[in-house]
C-alpha cells in the first residue's frame, strides 16, 4: 500500500493585521455548492440538518454547519466540523452529499472543500479592512450579524458571511487566496 | 530680508517652525502655513513662469482654484511632484520646492521671448501654424510643441508611496465644512443620519477662515466652526474628513473622494498611504462648495504681486501674512473693501481702492474712508508696471483719459463671487443663469443632491444658516451676523482690458488665454462655447477655469452681441482639482496589479526549476530546464522522454464543471454538438461547442460518473465563459430542465501522466481500480483511491500516448504529485511543461481551440465534422452550421504543412499564398496556426487553416517571408502514429 497522501493548505504560514484587526487564514472545512429548486428545500434541510435560507443575504447554522444563501437556488453548505483524511475528499466519503443524496428529491451538490479556502478577519477594524476592496455597506445596519453575500474584493469574486460584529469569514477560491490575504493585509496597514 | 508676517495677527503658531527650500534657497515656515503663505511671508510673490508666454507669475489665490503658482514639491528624487498648487500643499519640513517653466532660472528665463514674440502666439497659432508640411507634425512639429509644453516634469522613479482605497456608505455625504457644510453635516447628525464631511483644506471653516466680520451663535465663526468640529467628531455616526477634495461625482450618488494623508508630514510612518481614494455611495449629497473669487480682467493683470482679494485676506487673518506694504485695491464687489479695511487695521498701508462701479455699497465706502483709505468709485486700473513684481498701477475715471500712476506693492482684485457648481455640474444638474448677480446657479437636480450657502447664490448669513440646516434634514439651531451685507460683481473685460490687439488682459492664467483672443476666436469664426474654448484653450488646464470660464463666456457674449445663457456654458467635468494615478490605481500594483493564480502543484514545480508563463492570470510550468540546457533543449528532451518512457505534466488548470441534475445529458446535448445520452457512465468523450453562429467555440474531454453527474472539462482559458455560456442557456433557452452547473477547477488537482510507462508509474499508488486496457481503456473514467485520497482517475491523453488524468482534492496535489514524480524519475520519466504539451498535441494533431480556431472556423473546417452529431434534432449551433456560407466549399480548412526543408520551422500566423510571384496584393490561402520543431519526428510540422486546404493534399503552398519565401506541401495534420496504436498501450 501506498504511503497516505497529506495536505498542503492554500495559506499555510500567511499571517498579517494590525493592532484593530486580525487575519488568518480558516481552518480546511467541508463545504458543498447545494442545488436545488424551491420545492427540495424543505426535504434538503431536513436532510443536511440546517434550515437551507430563502432570503437574499442570509445564513443559517446549526452547530458546526452553516447554509448561506448565493441565490434563488444556490446554497454554500460549509461545515467546520473535525475534518478527518476520509471525510474531506469527494463522492462517496462526503458526508453532505449522502446526505442530500438520501432526499431523492432532484439536487445538485458537489464538493467545493478544496476549491474555497476561508480567511477569517476579526476586530474592531474588519468592516474597514474588508472594505479596502469590497464595495458592500457593511455597517451592523445593512449587513448584520449572519448576513453573506457574493461580492468583489478587489478584483476577485468572494463570499463574505458575517459571523460576529466584529468577525467576518471571507471565502475564494483557492488560486485567488493569495492575492485576497495581500489585499487584506496591505488594507490593514492602510487604515 | 523682511518678513510680512504681522505680530499676532493669523492663527498659526509663532514657535513651531519648520524650514524648506524653494529654488535651492532656505527658507523659514511656521507649521499650518502653506507653500504659498510661507513664501509670501518672505516676502516672494514670484513663484511661476507662464505656459505659453512665460511671463512672471505670482500667487493668486489661496485655494484649490489657483492657476499660477504650480510649484515641483519633493522630498527625495522619487518622492517628487511637479504641478502642485502653492496655496494648497501645506509646508513641512525638509521640503524642496521648485519653480517650473523655466531656464535657466525663475528671474531670468530665456523662453521669456515668447512674450515678446506673443503676436505670433495668437489663439489658434498651433492650428494654423503646424499644419503643412504632414510629414512635419510627427517628426518635427509635435516633439518640439511636447518639450515645450507642460509645466512640470514627471519624476523618471517608481513612486515609492503606497495608495490606499476605501468603499463606504452614508445617509448624508457633506461637501464643503464652510458655514453651510458644518450647520447641514450637524443637522443631519442629529437626526442620527450617518453623516460624511469632507472639507479640502486642513481645517474646516471654508470662507470662515478669512473672514473675520461673521459672528454665528455669539462666537466668532472660525471659533463656532471649530466648535462644530469637535462636536461632530465625538458623534460615531459622523466622519470628518479633512485634506480631503470631493473630486467627482457620478451615477446614482456615486462619489469619490481622495484624501491626502502624508503630504502635509514631514516625516510620514512608511506605513501610511500617500493618499487614500475613497468611493462613497450617499443616500444623499448636501453641495456646500461657496463660491470662488473672480479676477478683473484688464491689462497686465498677471504681474507678481497681483491677487484675489478674498485671497490677501486669507493671507493676513489666518497665517498672519501680509501680501504687501502698499497694497493697491481694484474691485467691482464690495467684499474687496474688507479685505483693504482688515489689512489696513493691521498697520499695511492700503494705496486705493478702485472700484470701476459708480455707486458700491455705502456701508463699505464709509468704513475704509473712515479709515483714511482713498476711495476712487468710478475708476478703473487700466496698467499695472514692474518686472517681477507689481511697482504701480495706472488708474484713469472711467471713460477719461487722465491717467494717474500710483506705486504699489500688491493689487487686491474682485470682480465677485462665481457659485461653485462644479460638482453639481458634474452631477448632470441643469443650471439657470442669475442674471441680476451674472452668475449660474443650481436649478435641475438630476440626483438626490441639494446646494446650499454660496454655491446655491445664497448670499445672507441667515438665510444661508437655514437652508443648511434644512437641508441636513434635521433642525439646528443656528443664527449669525456679518459686517457688511455684499452688493455687486461683474463678468467679463473690465475697463482697460482694451478693445485693440495688443494689450494683454488675461482672462486664463495657466493657459495665457487674454480677452483679445477670446475677441479674435468670435471674429475668426467661432461662435459656439465649445468652439471658442478649444480654439483658445480657455478653461482646459488643469485648473478647469474655474477663474476664466464665466470671463471667457462674458465677453464672447459681448462680441457675439447676445445674452450670455445663449452662448451657453461649457461642462464641467471629474476631476475637479487633479487627482494623482496613484490614488486612482491605489492598491492594483505590484503583486496586486491582477491576482497570480497559481496551482496546488505550483511550489513543487518551482522546486523542480520550471520556468512558468503566463495563460490568463495563471502561471503554468513552460518548460524545466536542466543545467546548461535553453528553452529549444529542455522541451526536445522533454517530447523525446515522454513519448519514450513517460511524461508528467501539471494540468490542475484545465476547466472543470461539474453538470448534475436528472436533464444533465439532455442539457449537454443541447451545448454541445456531440451526442451525450449514449455515453455510459464511466466513460469519457471528446465534445465540441459551437455557438448559436456554428463556429467552434471550446472543447474538452467530458466524462460520465453516473447517469445524473458529469465532469466536464474545458480549455484553460475557456473556463469562465464557458460556464456563463453554459449558464445562460440555461437561464434563458432551457430554463425547464433540472440540470445545475459547478465550477470545480479549483477543487481538483490535475496531474497528467502520459506515455509508455505511465500506467507502471501511477498503478502502485491507485487502490480500488483495475488498470489494464481491458478494465480500463483509453477514455474511461472512475472513482477510485489514490494514496489514501479519494480520486478521479480519467484515461485520456492530449499526446497521443498512453495517458492518465490523476484528480486529486487540492489539497493532496502535491503530496500525490511528489509521490508520482518520485516514481516516474526511478524509471526515467519526466516532467513537462506547456511547450511540451503544445508539441506533443501537434504531433498528433490535436488542435487548440483559440489557436487553431479564431472564431470562424467551423467543426468541419477543423476536420472534426465526425463530433457533429447527425441525429440530433437541436442544440446550440445547428442552424449557424446550415447557413449557406457555412456549408460551401473551398471555406478555410485546418490541414498540415511540411516545409520543403525539414529544419525551417515556419512562423505562427505567416500567411499562406499559392503562387510566391504574383504581384501585390497577393492573394491569401490562409495563415499558419501552430508551428513546432518536433523532436521526435527530426523535422519541422505545422498546422494551418488553408483555403479549400483537404483538397490540396500534395500541392505546395507558399510562405512568404521579410527576407525569404518558403515553401511546404500540404499534409495532413497527424504527423506522429498515424495509425493511433500507441494510445491504446
Amino acid at each position: 500500500m501506498a504511503d497516505l497522501a497529506i495536505r498542503t493548505l492554500p495559506l499555510a504560514g500567511a499571517h498579517g493585521g494590525s493592532a484593530s484587526v486580525r487575519l488568518e487564514p480558516a481552518q480546511p472545512a467541508r463545504r458543498i455548492s447545494l442545488r436545488a429548486g424551491a420545492e427540495a428545500v424543505a426535504a434538503l434541510s431536513t436532510a443536511l440538518g440546517v434550515n437551507l435560507p430563502t432570503e437574499p443575504r442570509t445564513s443559517a447554522s446549526n452547530d458546526s454547519r452553516t447554509a448561506l444563501w448565493l441565490g434563488p437556488d444556490e446554497w454554500l453548505v460549509i461545515d467546520e466540523g473535525a475534518v478527518d483524511l476520509n471525510d474531506s475528499g469527494t463522492g462517496v466519503a462526503n458526508g453532505l452529499i449522502n446526505a442530500a443524496a438520501g432526499t431523492g428529491v432532484a439536487h445538485s451538490a458537489t464538493d467545493v472543500s478544496h476549491r474555497n479556502t476561508a480567511i477569517l478577519v476579526s476586530g474592531p477594524a474588519a468592516a474597514d479592512v474588508l472594505n479596502g476592496g469590497c464595495p458592500l455597506d457593511l455597517s451592523l445596519k445593512a449587513f448584520r450579524v449572519g448576513a453573506c453575500a457574493r461580492t468583489l474584493f478587489g478584483k476577485i469574486e468572494v463570499v463574505l458571511l458575517r459571523t460576529g460584529e466584529q468577525n467576518f469569514r471571507l471565502e475564494c477560491w483557492r488560486s485567488f487566496s493569495e492575492y485576497a490575504f495581500g489585499l487584506l493585509r496591505q488594507s490593514a496597514e492602510d487604515l | 530680508m523682511t518678513s510680512y508676517r504681522i505680530k499676532g495677527a493669523g492663527r498659526l503658531t509663532p514657535a513651531r517652525t519648520a524650514r524648506f527650500t524653494f529654488d535651492g534657497k532656505i527658507y523659514t515656515a511656521l507649521e499650518g502655513d502653506t507653500v504659498a503663505s510661507a513664501l509670501l511671508a518672505n516676502g516672494v510673490h514670484l513663484m511661476g513662469r507662464s505656459f505659453k508666454y512665460h511671463r512672471p507669475r505670482g500667487i493668486l489665490s489661496a485655494g484649490a482654484e489657483e492657476p499660477n503658482a504650480l510649484l515641483d514639491v519633493a522630498r527625495d528624487a522619487a518622492r517628487r511632484q511637479p504641478n502642485v498648487r502653492a496655496s494648497v500643499q501645506e509646508v513641512f519640513d525638509g521640503a524642496i520646492i521648485q519653480s517650473q517653466n523655466r531656464w535657466p532660472t525663475l528671474g531670468f528665463d530665456i523662453s521669456s521671448i515668447n512674450n515678446l514674440l506673443s503676436p505670433f502666439f495668437a489663439a489658434g497659432f498651433y492650428y494654423k501654424t503646424f499644419m503643412w508640411p504632414r510629414e512635419a507634425w510627427a517628426k518635427l512639429y509635435e516633439p518640439i510643441i511636447r518639450r515645450a509644453a507642460g509645466l512640470g516634469v514627471a519624476p523618471k522613479e517608481e513612486d515609492p508611496d503606497h495608495y490606499a482605497n476605501r468603499f463606504a456608505h452614508c445617509d448624508v455625504l457633506v461637501a464643503g465644512a464652510g458655514a453651510a457644510g458644518l450647520t447641514a453635516a450637524l443637522s443631519a447628525a442629529e437626526t442620527g443620519a450617518s453623516v460624511i464631511l469632507v472639507d479640502e483644506r486642513a481645517e474646516v471653516g471654508g470662507a470662515l477662515l478669512f473672514d473675520t466680520s461673521v459672528t454665528i451663535n455669539g462666537q466668532s465663526g472660525y471659533d463656532w466652526a471649530q466648535g462644530v468640529l469637535v462636536k461632530l467628531a465625538a458623534m460615531p455616526n459622523v466622519r470628518v474628513l479633512t485634506r480631503t477634495t470631493v473630486f467627482g461625482y457620478y451615477n446614482h450618488n456615486f462619489i469619490g473622494l481622495v484624501e491626502r494623508v502624508t503630504d502635509h508630514m514631514p516625516r510620514p510612518d512608511k506605513l501610511l498611504p500617500r493618499e487614500r481614494l475613497w468611493q462613497v455611495r450617499a443616500k444623499k449629497v448636501v453641495l456646500a462648495t461657496g463660491a470662488i473669487e473672480r479676477h478683473m480682467v484688464f491689462a497686465n493683470n498677471d504681474r507678481p504681486g497681483i491677487l484675489l482679494a478674498s485671497a490677501a485676506r486669507m493671507y493676513l487673518n489666518h497665517y498672519g501674512v501680509a501680501v504687501g506694504s502698499r497694497i493697491g485695491v481694484y474691485t467691482a464687489h464690495d467684499s474687496a473693501y474688507e479685505a483693504a479695511i482688515d489689512l489696513k487695521k493691521a498697520g499695511v498701508e492700503i494705496a486705493a481702492i478702485v472700484d470701476c462701479r459708480a455707486k458700491p455699497g455705502d456701508a463699505v465706502v464709509s468704513a475704509a474712508r473712515n479709515l483714511g483709505i482713498e476711495v476712487l468709485t468710478g475708476y478703473s486700473v487700466i496698467d499695472t508696471a514692474g518686472r517681477l513684481r507689481i511697482s504701480s498701477m495706472t488708474v484713469a475715471r472711467n471713460s477719461s483719459t487722465n491717467h494717474r500712476k500710483i506705486a504699489v506693492d500688491a493689487l487686491l482684485m474682485s470682480g465677485g463671487w462665481t457659485p461653485s457648481v462644479h460638482l453639481f455640474s458634474q452631477s448632470r444638474g441643469k443650471l439657470k443663469f442669475d442674471a441680476e448677480n451674472q452668475r449660474f446657479l443650481p436649478n435641475i437636480y438630476a440626483e438626490n443632491s441639494i446646494s446650499v450657502g454660496a454655491c446655491n447664490g445664497t448670499d445672507d448669513l441667515n438665510a444661508l444658516l437655514t437652508e443648511a440646516s434644512a437641508a441636513g434634514g434635521g433642525s439646528v439651531s443656528v443664527s449669525g451676523d456679518s459686517a457688511f451685507t455684499w452688493t455687486g460683481g461683474m463678468i467679463g473685460a473690465a475697463e482697460g482690458a482694451g478693445k485693440d490687439t495688443t494689450v494683454k488682459a488675461f482672462v486664463d492664467f495657466q493657459h495665457d488665454v487674454t480677452a483679445k483672443d477670446i475677441r479674435l476666436a468670435v471674429r475668426e469664426g467661432m461662435h459656439s462655447i465649445e468652439h471658442i474654448k478649444r480654439f483658445t484653450t480657455n478653461g482646459m488646464a488643469s485648473d478647469q477655469g474655474k477663474l476664466s470660464n464665466m470671463h471667457g463666456l462674458a465677453i464672447a457674449a459681448e462680441v457675439l452681441g447676445k445674452e450670455i445663457p445663449q452662448v451657453g456654458l461649457t461642462t464641467f467635468r471629474a476631476p475637479y482639482t487633479p487627482v494623482t494615478y496613484g490614488t486612482l490605481i491605489a492598491h492594483s500594483r505590484g503583486d496586486l496589479f491582477d491576482p497570480a493564480r497559481k496551482t496546488p502543484l505550483h511550489a513543487e514545480l518551482t522546486k523542480a526549476g520550471a520556468e512558468f508563463e503566463d495563460v490568463g492570470n495563471w502561471k503554468r510550468a513552460w518548460y524545466f530546464p536542466r543545467r546548461g540546457e535553453d528553452m529549444h533543449a529542455a522541451v526536445n528532451r522533454e517530447c523525446r522522454t515522454a513519448r519514450e518512457v513517460a511524461g508528467i505534466f501539471d494540468a490542475s488548470t484545465l476547466g472543470k464543471i461539474e453538470v448534475v441534475g436528472p436533464d444533465a445529458a439532455k442539457f449537454l446535448n443541447l451545448m454541445y454538438t456531440n451526442a451525450w445520452d449514449n455515453l455510459k457512465p464511466g466513460k469519457c468523450r471528446y465534445g465540441i461547442m459551437t455557438r448559436e453562429d456554428g463556429f467552434v467555440y471550446d472543447d474538452g474531454v467530458v466524462g460520465r460518473l453516473a447517469e445524473d453527474r458529469f465532469h466536464v472539462t474545458t480549455t484553460t482559458g475557456g473556463a469562465p465563459r464557458v460556464l456563463h455560456h453554459m449558464e445562460d442557456y440555461l437561464h434563458t433557452e432551457f430554463p425547464d430542465l433540472k440540470v445545475w452547473l459547478t465550477s470545480t477547477t479549483e477543487q481538483w488537482a490535475v496531474i497528467a501522466v502520459q506515455g509508455p510507462k505511465a500506467r507502471e508509474i501511477i498503478e502502485p499508488l491507485v487502490e480500488g481500480l483495475d488498470l489494464s486496457s481491458e478494465a480500463f481503456p483509453h477514455m474511461s473514467v472512475a472513482e477510485c483511491t489514490v494514496m489514501g485520497v479519494p480520486a478521479r482517475l480519467f484515461r485520456v491523453s492530449f499526446t497521443g500516448e498512453v495517458g492518465y488524468e490523476v484528480n486529486v482534492p487540492a489539497d493532496y496535489g502535491a503530496s500525490v504529485w511528489k509521490a508520482i514524480w518520485e516514481r516516474g524519475e526511478a524509471l526515467g520519466a519526466c516532467l513537462y511543461g506547456t511547450e511540451t504539451m503544445h508539441v506533443l498535441r501537434a504531433e498528433k494533431g490535436y488542435i487548440i481551440v483559440g489557436q487553431d480556431t479564431d472564431g470562424t472556423v467551423t467543426p468541419d473546417d477543423a476536420g472534426y465534422g465526425w463530433a457533429v452529431s447527425k441525429k440530433k434534432t437541436d442544440f446550440v449551433g445547428i442552424r449557424g452550421l446550415k447557413r449557406p456560407d457555412l456549408m460551401r466549399s473551398g471555406r478555410k480548412q485546418l490541414v498540415g504543412l511540411l516545409t520543403a526543408d525539414p529544419l525551417e520551422v515556419l512562423e505562427e500566423g505567416g500567411q499562406i499564398v499559392a503562387d510566391p510571384n504574383e504581384p501585390k496584393p497577393m492573394t491569401m490561402l490562409g495563415h499558419v496556426t501552430s508551428a513546432y520543431w518536433s523532436e521526435n519526428l527530426g523535422r519541422s510540422i505545422a498546422i494551418a487553416l488553408v483555403a479549400d486546404g483537404r483538397a490540396r493534399m500534395g500541392q505546395t503552398v507558399y510562405i512568404p517571408m521579410k527576407d525569404k519565401t518558403i515553401a511546404a506541401t500540404v499534409s495532413d495534420m497527424v504527423f506522429f502514429d498515424k495509425e493511433g496504436g500507441r494510445i491504446h498501450g
